[in-house]
């Protein structure tokens, strides 16, 4: 059996409000409250409420047969509580057919997995009682935010309880090896990665309305000769997108929406292909080899790094300032600087300081409320900087806090050593067996 | 191809940015092959670098005098004189064409000479300024009679009736290039006089350079000219090396912020002295210096007093030459509020300093500068909250100035001068070069 696994990234950022110098200590709410729920709703309109309803006809036409994937984060999450109710509706729907399955991820479509683990696995927790509240399913395959990957990262994942986890199916990590196959990771072999094949989601995602494409148009199918055209021992094919792929990045009048009810049938009809969700697949499927990923890759640009969210200086600074408060926020209760914290941590304030656009297009400038990237970073540097002075006045730099961190940090250390010797116990105690 | 061109300053000389474009320009052009540049000015001192073209100061040029009377109306004593050309200055395009229909020569104007027939030109802007205009025009006529050229090129408002007039007895077509128009000069209150010259040297020429699309836009739509005889070519900057080895060679402990120009109501000096009275309620770390002179220099140096920051801010005076780059080499940040800047090469010189800029969108030069921040010359609370944050992020500061030092450096006067070199080429060869 061949599997075809649509996935699709849900996520909308809270966007900060124009934050001048003046407000550092003067005034604390930092969102564009009236951006942010007109951008909502507009892709809402556009996009979640269409798309779902096509989703939703599928799953009724087609039964299990039709299996999709969704990540939402919690950001969008929340932004539907405030301003689109039914799109939380729609998406309950869709999970009530059992044809659709919640993936994990971080809550805020952070980048704490590039930092501190703590606070990744505290985000990760939260977002799947989120899932599990809403959609009564608990995620047990993760995705991270823009499909960022490491050995490490997916070592983590796995000591978290997670058995799969999605990523890029990058050139520089596969070399001659397809995507097309269930691989491992390299530190825990038991957790089975999917890899997006990056050239069949993008010739949706990227190139279906594109009129000077040698391929243009694409019809549900031409898309599903190209998929009995694989190798025939493949197993999976993952195709990963942007969900605001349906109705905005690619128009309704482009016939995206026609395309994607009507590919399942052609799929049906000329190959023998079935859609599956990635948790069935690691239980299906055996994975072939291990893929070695030292240096983090994400599914974004040419280059398949993170160089769009870390890559330039005032990237860094703003988010070594940000991680350097981490320690003062475990004290923290006040619920609505935990929101900030978590919102402060949404990838995409990153993603708007990236300089990398001012040669690499329009992907980067899609949505983003600044002109420069030096206005996003001041805006950033600003709002952060009223956020530290608010933590500071709870929790002053006085010298028995440091202390107490120091203290802290050395105990969380030695955790981590009883462990590592309690596996070691097991191994010899298992070897003298 | 030889090139006849009118300027009005040259570096050493130099009272604004005239002077340094035409500098770079003419070095541009004349890494050209098989292009020469006869550049005249109305006074020269010798003193000029005279490397890369052929210099004619206008005043070096003896009248050739036809006729001399005394005429005692004047208490001064002047000369009359007459000159074999049908010239009057301020004459419209249409007159010129009644005249020339007339064939009616040996019109008489008045110019005032020196002892040995050379008309006397100041080269600097003053009162008198109309005079010269008039006088240098009437040299023009000479020169254009006396040397062999190809085109005619005239910067600025200054030599278009220079430009004119050579073209009009040499019959070769004429290139006016603008580098700002009395509407960016005065600030709305434009001066019909300068208007009228401005106006009838823009409709002589066969093409117009502007400095940038601001520029350009102006042109079309307050001048009423045909928008396809007007190309926008940018300017660029001669590449500094005084800049590299004089960075970070501060004395105040301090942050510094600079203001560099002229400070008249064109530069926009009131809203730098108002952002910076916000950034100083705000911040004690910082000092700021308006360096420059101009009309409005007093009005300025009362207003920074009655605010009471003139502890932290401070007036220079005129800056040339090597001060302006040790100004910069003292800055850890520049700013340019132009309210209406045709180009403005300065903020480019900074850079080259690495020093960060920032802008105002009401400036030619933001049209093609990426690493630099652009605010709307009014919006003193922006640009008070950009001061700020460039002062307090030094990663911020640095990305700027890494990134502008790399663009300021890219911007070459070789590049700009072939896209002059175009323009001639267009005008003299209209079929050859629509094939290309």
């Amino acid at each position: 059996m061949k599997y075809i696994c649509f996935y699709f990234q849900v996520h909308q950022p809270f966007r900060f409000r124009n934050y001048s110098f003046f407000d550092i200590g003067n005034d604390h709410y930092y969102y564009d409250d009236y951006l942010n729920e007109s951008i909502l709703q507009k892709v809402a309109q556009k996009c979640y409420l269409p798309a779902n309803e096509v989703m939703l006809k599928l799953c009724n036409t087609y039964g299990n047969k039709f299996r999709i994937t969704y990540s939402i984060s919690g950001s969008a999450i929340n932004q539907f509580e405030l301003y689109a109710p039914e799109v939380i509706e729609s998406f309950q729907k869709l999970a009530e057919t059992g044809c659709v399955e919640f993936l994990s991820e971080t809550y805020p479509h952070s980048l704490a997995s590039q930092r501190d683990f703590d606070i990744f696995k505290n985000q990760i927790e939260k977002h799947s009682l989120k899932i599990e509240e809403l959609f009564g399913q608990k995620p047990k395959v993760f995705r991270n935010t823009e499909l960022i990957y490491s050995d490490k990262i997916g070592a983590e994942v796995y000591k978290m309880g997670f058995r799969g986890m999605l990523t890029e199916g990058a050139k520089h990590i596969l070399g001659w090896k397809s995507p097309n196959y269930l691989y491992y990771n390299a530190i825990q072999p038991k957790l089975k990665l999917l890899l997006k094949n990056y050239k069949l989601s993008d010739d949706i995602a990227f190139r279906f309305s594109n009129k000077t494409w040698d391929q243009y148009p694409l019809t549900p199918e031409k898309f599903s000769t190209w998929l009995n055209a694989l190798d025939s021992k493949e197993e999976i094919v993952n195709l990963f997108i942007d969900y605001e792929t349906f109705g905005e990045h690619q128009w309704a009048e482009t016939g995206i929406f026609n395309f994607m009810e009507h590919l399942p049938e052609a799929i049906f009809k000329n190959t023998t292909y079935a859609f599956e969700t990635p948790s069935n697949i690691i239980k299906k499927l055996q994975p072939v080899a291990v893929a070695n990923v030292p240096y983090p890759i994400s599914w974004a640009d040419e280059e398949r790094d993170l160089t769009a969210w870390l890559g330039n200086d005032l990237q860094t600074e703003a988010f070594e300032k940000l991680y350097q408060l981490a320690p003062k926020i475990e004290q923290i209760t006040n619920p609505e600087l935990l929101q900030d914290w978590e919102y402060l941590q949404t990838s995409d304030h990153f993603y708007y300081m990236s300089t990398k656009w001012f040669s690499d297009g329009e992907v980067h400038a899609y949505f983003n409320p600044y002109k420069t990237p030096y206005d996003a970073f001041i805006n950033y540097m600003n709002i952060l900087s009223d956020f530290s002075i608010r933590v500071n006045t709870i929790v002053p730099d006085i010298s028995e806090n440091i202390e107490l961190n120091k203290l802290n940090h050395l105990l969380r250390e030695k955790n981590e050593e009883i462990l590592k010797l309690k596996e070691n116990i097991k191994k010899l105690k298992k070897k003298s067996a | 191809m030889k090139v006849l061109m009118f300027g009005w300053e040259f570096p050493p000389h130099i009272s604004g940015g005239l002077g340094t474009a035409c500098y770079g320009l003419t070095k541009g052009l004349s890494k050209i092959d098989n292009l020469e540049v006869l550049f005249v000015v109305p006074k020269s001192y010798g003193d000029e670098d005279k490397h890369s073209i052929e210099l004619i100061g206008a005043d070096h040029i003896p009248m050739k005098i036809t006729e001399i009377k005394h005429e005692f109306h004047f208490n001064k004593q002047f000369q009359y004189i007459e000159v074999g050309s049908h010239l009057m200055p301020y004459s419209s395009t249409e007159e010129y064409y009644a005249l020339t229909r007339k064939q009616k020569i040996g019109k008489k104007v008045f110019v005032e000479t020196n002892e040995d027939g050379y008309i006397h030109f100041s080269g600097k802007y003053g009162s008198n300024l109309y005079t010269e205009i008039y006088n240098y025009s009437i040299v023009a006529t000479q020169i254009a009679k006396l040397y062999d050229f190809d085109i005619i090129h005239a910067h600025d408002w200054l030599t278009y009736p220079a430009g004119m007039a050579a073209k009009q007895v040499s019959g070769k077509p004429l290139v006016v290039h603008v580098h700002a128009t009395d509407f960016d000069r005065s600030g709305g209150s434009v001066n019909p006089k300068v208007y009228r010259i401005e106006k009838e040297g823009l409709d002589a020429a066969d093409a117009i350079i502007t400095v940038s699309n601001l520029t350009r836009n102006i042109v079309i739509n307050n001048y009423k000219i045909n928008p396809d005889k007007v190309v926008t070519v940018y300017n660029a900057v001669e590449p500094s090396e005084i800049g590299l080895n004089q960075q970070n060679q501060k004395t105040v402990k301090e942050k510094v912020v600079t203001f560099l120009g002229r400070i008249t109501m064109q530069k926009g000096p009131e809203y730098f002295i108002e952002a910076a009275n916000i950034v100083l309620q705000n911040m004690d770390n910082v000092r700021f210096v308006m360096a420059g002179s101009g009309d409005m220099m007093n009005k300025m140096i009362e207003r920074a007093a009655s605010l009471g920051i003139m502890d932290k801010f401070h007036f220079t005076g005129f800056l040339t030459g090597d001060d302006v780059f040790k100004m910069f080499s003292h800055s850890d940040l520049y700013i340019m509020p132009s309210v209406s800047e045709p180009f403005g090469i300065s903020p480019l010189e900074a850079m080259q300093s690495g020093v960060p800029v920032i802008i105002s969108k009401q400036s030619g030069v933001s049209e093609i500068l990426k690493h630099a921040i652009k605010i709307d010359f009014w919006d003193i609370e922006k640009m008070a909250n950009v001061i700020y944050s460039i002062l307090n992020y030094p990663a911020l500061a640095k990305t700027i100035s890494i990134n502008g030092l790399n663009e300021a450096n890219s911007l070459k006067w070789d590049k700009s001068a072939l896209n002059v070199y175009n323009v001639y080429e267009k005008i003299l060869n209209p079929i050859k070069s629509q094939q290309l």
